[in-house]
């Protein structure tokens, strides 16, 4: 995945998957579908996936990655949600 | 979507679902366009009836199918039509259906506006009437024109204008984003594949090799205008062209015809690309287990490409029209952009091209004189 990391993504809040997306599980992970702006994206790890459908019952990202993969990994999936993010899959709560 | 190399690794082997699947909802067209895909004009008395057709879209919706492309023949000729399309958006499936534009008046460009999650293209085949004409039929290309004066007026936003590339017509590319631009209407331009009628005519109005070269260059330098992935085979003159660059057929693409016939692609319905009926197993059945979509989904072998350094780029190009213009499927594509295809069809001008399976055009009537 091409992350770019730049945007105000604050992985301290709390998160959901945004009611426009719809999410569908592939042999690589997830397809996910933004129904307005009509991207495609590629979620291309399983944990990342789990994280994703985990964000609206943590209270801050962070939690939701620590939920799901050991800390040596958590800043690679901060930026994936960054990522994320950025291609409007995300919403605050 | 990036040509992300292990992502297309991933797509040669098969998804749980379709990205990109084209439902063809009748054979019935008011047009008879000498290229036509599905070789459209009759209906067929077998057709989906409205329960048929709204149980697949449950079907589709269950499978997380996340849009159908919807064809035809002319779609809005179902007299159930916004039913259809209202049943599939209301549980979250968008549309994107292609029409000619004859039955969009005033009053259905409103009714289209209102429904979210909807895509519409509108067929041309030439920034004028006399261009688009000859292939479309006298005053189509008008008919056409007053739809998208509808749907500017109802406020619809940006549907699409959709052109398949013909000799002629890619003569005209500056002239069709301008008319895109006169619209804030997004630009859609697709290859000509000899399928359906498009058989009879190909050959007089593909590309040259010389005007794909220019398309090659005004798309690169146009990444904005859709495509639908239809010109990978290009991608073999240097940079690739935006998408996934594979042949998608019973990978991420499919085809439901109007009788429920499940082929690999749009451009193949023949009985050799034919994998099942959604009548028989339902939809789901037919993409995971059909062997034709299994076979399909093993990794192709480069076959006469195997010496080209450009096969990682265009992996020898459409199936489609290798098969309908007689080629072997290991043969290079038709318009190979280094004339590999010419040479290929050359050397087997022999063998007799398979015609299109079911032809749903219509009958020429002829009149007989009493005298
Ligand atoms: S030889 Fe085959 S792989 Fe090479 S450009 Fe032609 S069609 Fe593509
Ligand atoms: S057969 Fe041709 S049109 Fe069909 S999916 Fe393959 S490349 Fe595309």
């Amino acid at each position: 995945m091409s992350v770019s990391a730049t945007s105000a993504f604050d992985a301290s809040a709390p998160w959901q998957l945004s009611e426009q997306v719809s999410l569908r599980d592939e042999a690589f992970g997830a397809l996910a579908y933004h129904h307005v702006n009509r991207r495609l994206v590629f979620l291309k790890s399983p944990e990342l996936v789990a994280i994703v459908r985990g964000l609206s019952s943590f209270s801050s990202a962070h939690e939701a990655i620590d939920a799901h993969v050991d800390s040596s990994q958590h800043q690679r999936y901060v930026s994936a949600l960054s990522s994320l993010f950025n291609s409007e899959l995300l919403s605050g709560r | 979507m990036g040509a992300d190399p292990t992502l297309r690794d991933r797509f040669e082997h098969g998804l749980a679902a379709p990205i990109c699947l084209t439902w063809e909802l009748t054979y019935a067209c008011n047009l008879a366009c000498s290229h036509c895909l599905s070789s459209s004009g009759r209906r067929d008395p077998l057709e989906l009836s409205t329960s048929e057709a709204k149980a697949l879209i449950d079907e589709i919706a269950a499978m997380q199918i996340f849009y159908i492309n919807i064809g035809g023949g002319e779609p809005m000729i179902r007299r159930d039509f916004f039913e259809l399309i209202e049943h599939a958006v209301n549980q979250k499936v968008g549309v994107k259906f292609s029409t000619n534009g004859t039955r969009i008046d005033a009053e259905a460009a409103r009714r289209l506006a209102a429904i979210d999650y909807l895509d519409i293209q509108i067929s041309i085949d030439g920034a004028d009437a006399e261009t688009s004409d000859r292939i479309r039929g006298v005053g189509s290309y008008d008919q056409a024109r007053r739809a998208m004066d509808h749907l500017r007026d109802a406020n619809f936003g940006e549907f699409k204008i959709s052109v398949v590339m013909t000799r002629d017509s890619i003569e005209q590319l500056d002239e069709f984003e301008a008319l895109a631009s006169y619209y804030g209407a997004q630009l859609r331009l697709t290859r000509l594949r000899p399928s359906g009628r498009g058989v009879d005519v190909w050959e007089s109005l593909h590309p040259t090799r010389e005007q794909n070269r220019r398309l090659y260059q005004w798309l690169l330098e146009r990444p904005q205008v859709l495509t639908g992935d239809s010109f990978f085979h290009l991608s073999a003159l240097g940079d690739p062209l935006d998408g996934l660059n594979l042949c998608g057929a019973g990978r991420v693409v499919c085809l439901i015809d109007p009788v429920g016939e499940v082929y690999a692609c749009p451009f193949v319905i023949h009985d050799e690309f034919r994998a099942g009926n959604v009548r028989e197993a339902g939809f789901a059945h037919v993409w995971t287990q059909s062997p034709l979509f299994t076979s399909l989904r093993e990794p192709g072998s480069p076959g006469a490409c195997a010496s080209c350094g450009s096969y990682d780029a265009c992996r020898g190009g459409c199936m489609a029209a290798k098969f309908f213009t007689g080629l072997e499927l290991s043969d290079p594509d038709p318009e190979c952009v280094f004339g590999h295809g010419e040479t290929a069809l050359e050397a087997r001008r022999v063998t007799l091209r398979p015609t299109p399976s079911p032809d749903h055009s219509k009958r020429v009537t002829l009149r007989l004189s009493a005298r």
